[in-house]
């Protein structure tokens, strides 16, 4: 599918209000296992964003991912930004300016590693990665059928879900050891909540 | 522009990284570059990345340019940071892998000997346990 320019607008504004909007729970989260400031850094790095809404919803759809990949570096200001920027940034730079469903699966792949060589881990380590990498693996070979969007957020709410009983081992969660078990990563809840956002706007830009 | 190794220092916290810098100030005086920053772009605690790409520039040297950082989210923006740098420029800053405050001065004292930027590193990550 190909979107217009009010609908790349539209996109980028409803991610950058739902993650803005829900600040607070992410921050909460990172709170119990982490040093409690994901909500506050990825407010301050999608309002950035939100600052350049119209520059962004110029662009094709390939250079405003990249562009919401810079801005994410430049703001947020905790490991979130890079790991995220690197999300987009290669995101960007893998979609082709038509993609497809098959275009888009390989471009997320793509991200996806990009994003484990910069956080230098792995599914199974209680990070964004248990989300991003079974929504890869649904969207590998998928059919676009009406229900694939369902499916989709299905798979990541039930994946953010599924590092409640894991133990960190990266980032500053790992400092808590077993006493990270218990709680939900507030970057897999981050990345659950983008993707299902993504995923409504995605079919509502269909109709 | 000095021969020697420069030193970055990169913590979450701005006074943390003024503090190790002082420290190493006094140590090796002005025979090393030394740039420090910490907090978000807000002022908060946290890093930035154009602020770390600031630092590097003020401690450039051509024989390279050392970080040191504290947790996690200094380490991933910093290595960002480099990444974003000029191509030539980019395989000659490292992060290494030590203790922020002794990881500095041991690196600053190390560069004033005008070791190479494989050797600063390498005596600041002997602080850190293998």
């Amino acid at each position: 599918m190909t979107l217009t320019s009010d609908q790349v607008k539209r996109l980028i504004e409803t991610v950058a209000k739902t993650v803005i909007a829900e600040a607070d729970r992410l921050t909460t989260l990172d709170q119990a296992i982490g040093d409690g400031d994901h909500g506050l850094n990825m407010k301050r790095g999608f309002e950035a964003v939100l600052a350049d809404l119209d520059g962004l919803a110029r662009k094709p759809l390939p250079d405003a991912v990249k562009a919401v990949g810079t801005h994410l570096v430049m703001k947020v200001g905790g490991a979130s930004g890079p790991l995220y920027g690197t999300l987009f940034l290669t995101l960007g730079k893998e979609l082709p300016a038509e993609a497809g469903l098959a275009e888009l699966a390989n471009a997320l792949g793509t991200a996806f590693e990009a994003v484990k060589a910069r956080g230098k881990s792995d599914v199974g380590q209680k990070t964004m990665l248990d989300v991003l990498g079974p929504v890869c693996d649904a969207l590998v070979g998928a059919s676009a059928d009406p229900q694939l969007g369902d499916r989709i957020k299905k798979v990541a709410t039930e994946a953010a879900e599924a590092t409640v009983p894991m133990k960190a081992v990266r980032g500053r969660a790992s400092f808590l050891g077993d006493r990270s078990i218990g709680h939900m990563d507030p970057g897999a809840c981050s990345a659950a909540l983008m993707i299902a956002t993504i995923v409504d706007c995605l079919e509502s830009a269909k109709t | 522009m000095s021969a020697n190794v420069g030193i970055v220092i990169v913590s979450h916290s701005p006074k943390v990284a003024e503090g190790a810098a002082d420290m190493v100030r006094q140590m090796v005086g002005a025979e090393v570059p030394v740039a420090w920053t910490g907090g978000n772009p807000d002022g908060g605690l946290g890093t930035s990345v154009p602020a770390i790409i600031e630092a590097i520039d003020k401690a450039w040297s051509d024989s390279g340019v050392a970080i040191l950082v504290d947790l996690g989210g200094a380490e991933t923006n910093s290595e960002m940071a480099v990444e974003m740098l000029d191509q030539d420029r980019q395989g000659k800053v490292v992060v290494c892998n030590a203790p922020i405050v002794e990881g500095a001065v041991i690196a600053a004292a190390e560069a004033a000997s005008g070791a190479s930027l494989a050797d600063v590193k390498k005596t600041a990550e002997e602080l850190s346990p293998q």
